[in-house]
């Protein structure tokens, strides 16, 4: 197996597609939650994978779901790296509020009437607004990666710190209060459709893609992988840990500057109190429903994008099948749960021991 | 000055030295700050507070990470109110219920993380859904309780020292000294401390491993449950928002307390500290008016950051010292 090639595919497994091969691909029991889930939708749901096109734009159910697992896709996809370097990064959410804010803040928007027409101006060039707000995520990842590779703080306690006050700092900034947004151009992120398809779809595919590239062609993921298995024999070998973990907090931090936009201009508003709550904890769960070992070294992208997608399909189906949403939450730390065991080798040693 | 610096309690004593200096300089600055009843009601306001950090020491110490306290802390409350009023069982009954409930949840997650292994992070925040999603499962809205007892446990004012604390500060200074006892006199105790040295070690010394893991998250639950029959005393309402983010409150206070969230290290009174340390800061926000809650956020994050470097840097300080 070729060393460019660590993510997601298995490298010491022969590629020979035979049905036990594919059973023991490392995407199929999330695929098949997800093919589970939306079998049940199919019968459940009339009219489930029924799509038009109205005003040129694709709708529908499936589009739908997509469409709002984008933001935590993004987060997911950062998510797997840290949690690929054996850390954790539960200040997402904190994140997404702080860029959120920025981007709300500065780009605010007020209404000109030109020659009769009402038109919307934001108050500082658009493009400068984003850069402040994805500067600002930035600036959260680095502090966490400081924390991080620098001191050597434990992940999940450096990030506590940013989780608490992040929130807190972005409260600030807002006054507590929910900031609203009227510039056009800026919906566009969040609500926004390209070629029929919801343009928070295109981000995540490129933001995906970018990832997958670095990941697959370059010898990045191997590192990562590497530090997940052995953080001191990584840097025995070589490799420059303190870097490559400090590079993993910013790109999480970033992914979630980028989720804060999208969510923030889906909802056009700014919310520091409850933007982006919990959102760490959804990451998480994508990434270990995907497939990717807590305990590091093994990742999956593929894998988290497809447990955000049963998160969303799972709040979907509760929702939509008159469920009382407040079993969702119930569902949910159940598949947790049912998921952990089922990456546990004691628990898989158990079942082999009564089927003996 | 450098022996104490290396002195193992040097981090609870600069929690204790920063209390008084919190104290001291509000009181400076707001003359009623430092009235007896003032102080009081800093343990009545934290009382539930108190009781969680201190099963959250246990787990800490142990290496570990207990999520699910709020939630169980909410939990706790709505079963005591649906036993009450829709149930009408005996108050007396209720608690002891709400008690056993607790520390079954708490061994059973206890029982995951030894026997299969899992994170204790990943089990506590599975463990902290289902028990929020438990709640809404009783009722999404709030239950008042008016049950006699609570009511008389609410209203109740234990006259001390010119002022008044309420019983469930009674309760929660009882459970700290008896976690006390727990932690430095008897063999679970030093079990725990062993564990969160190093767990291998522990094992080969024939420790009892898993049976003492299992308790800590028992009496973690334990605590939590018991800390929400305080919070229904206190609030007298079960509710499934109630005490929403505690658990985080509870590992700032275990942490400022001078707790190594590594494990293996720290004092179970530190909880007291620290609590009151969390407690002194949103007193003085509120006593100077002009600032708004979210400062509490920020200077808890402030604080949570300089101890954790401190305990870092410290650390770093032993080995270089050990090393040469």
């Amino acid at each position: 197996m070729s060393l460019s090639t660590p993510s997601s595919v298995p490298l010491a497994r022969p590629a020979s597609f035979t049905g036990n091969t594919v059973l023991h691909h490392p995407l199929s029991r999330p695929l098949a939650a997800l093919l589970l889930l939306l079998l049940v939708d199919f019968f459940a749901i009339p009219g489930f994978f029924h799509l038009e096109i109205r005003d040129g734009h694709l709708y529908g159910s499936v589009i739908d779901i997509v469409n709002r697992a984008a933001p935590l896709m993004l987060a997911a996809l950062g998510m797997t790296l840290v949690i690929a370097t054996r850390g954790i990064d539960i200040s997402v959410g904190a994140v997404v509020a702080l860029s959120g804010t920025v981007a709300a803040m500065l780009i605010g928007g007020t209404m000109v009437m030109d020659n009769g027409v009402p038109t919307y101006v934001s108050n500082i060039p658009m493009g400068w607004a984003l850069a402040a707000a994805l500067g600002a995520a930035l600036l959260c990842g680095a502090w966490n990666g400081v924390l991080v590779a620098g001191l050597g703080l434990q992940p999940i306690v450096a990030t506590l710190i940013l989780m608490v006050a992040g929130r807190g700092l972005a409260q600030l900034l807002t006054d507590g209060q929910i900031v609203t947004v009227y510039y056009q151009p800026y919906f566009f992120i969040g609500s926004g459709y390209l070629f029929g398809l919801p343009f928070s779809l295109f981000l995540v595919a490129a933001v995906f893609i970018i990832t997958a590239v670095l990941m697959r062609k370059t010898a990045l993921g191997l590192f990562i992988q590497a530090v997940g298995i052995n953080p001191v024999a990584a840097r025995l070998a070589g490799i420059k840990t303190a870097t490559l973990i400090f590079f993993v907090y910013v790109f999480c931090a970033a992914c979630a500057g980028l989720s804060g936009l999208m969510i923030s201009s889906n909802i056009k508003s700014a919310d520091a109190n409850n933007a982006g709550l919990m959102l760490e904890l959804d990451a998480i769960l994508a990434v270990t429903l995907g497939g990717t070992s807590l305990a590091g070294g093994k990742f999956s992208l593929v894998g988290s994008m497809i447990g955000a997608l049963i998160i969303q399909t799972l709040t979907y189906t509760i929702y939509s099948l008159g469920v009382p949403p407040e079993v969702n939450m119930v569902v949910k730390s159940v598949v947790v749960f049912l998921v952990c065991l089922s990456q546990s080798s004691e628990f898989k040693q158990l079942l082999h021991r009564r089927k003996a | 000055m450098k022996g104490l610096l290396h002195t193992p309690y040097f981090t609870s004593l600069v929690t204790v030295l920063l209390l008084v200096v919190m104290l001291g300089l509000g009181g400076a600055a707001y003359p009623g700050l430092l009235s007896t009843q003032v102080i009081f009601n800093l343990l009545i306001d934290n009382a539930f507070l108190l009781v969680i950090a201190v099963g959250m020491t246990f787990v800490i110490v142990s290496g570990g990470i207990d999520l699910s306290v709020g939630s169980v802390l909410a939990l706790s409350t709505m079963i005591a109110a649906w036993l009450l009023n829709v149930a009408h069982w005996p108050p007396l009954l209720v608690i002891v219920t709400v008690l056993a409930l607790g520390t079954v949840f708490g061994a059973s997650m206890g029982a995951l993380i030894h026997y299969f292994k899992l994170q204790p992070f990943i089990v506590t925040l599975a463990g902290m859904f289902l028990a929020r999603g438990l709640c809404y499962l009783i009722s999404i809205n709030s239950i008042t309780i008016d049950d006699p007892l609570f009511v008389a446990m609410s209203q109740t004012q234990l006259q001390f020292l010119g002022g008044f604390v309420s019983p469930g500060v009674v309760i929660a200074v009882v459970t700290l000294l008896l976690a006390i006892w727990l932690a430095h006199a008897t063999p679970f105790g030093r079990a725990v401390y062993a564990i969160g040295g190093n767990e291998q070690s522990a094992l080969m010394m024939g420790l009892p491993v898993g049976r003492t893991k299992v308790f800590i998250y028992a009496f973690s639950a334990f605590c939590a449950a018991l800390g929400g029959v305080l919070f229904s005393f206190y609030m007298l309402s079960g509710y499934g928002l109630h005490a929403q983010g505690t658990e985080l409150d509870a590992i700032a206070a275990v942490v400022i307390g001078g707790t190594l969230l590594s494990g293996g290290y720290g004092y179970v009174a530190g909880a007291l500290s620290g609590v009151l340390v969390l407690g002194t800061i949103q007193t003085l926000i509120a006593f100077d008016g002009t600032l708004s809650s979210w400062w509490t956020k920020i200077v808890i994050g402030g604080l949570l950051f300089v101890f954790c470097v401190v305990q870092r840097l410290m650390a770093m300080g032993q080995k270089n010292t050990n090393r040469s």
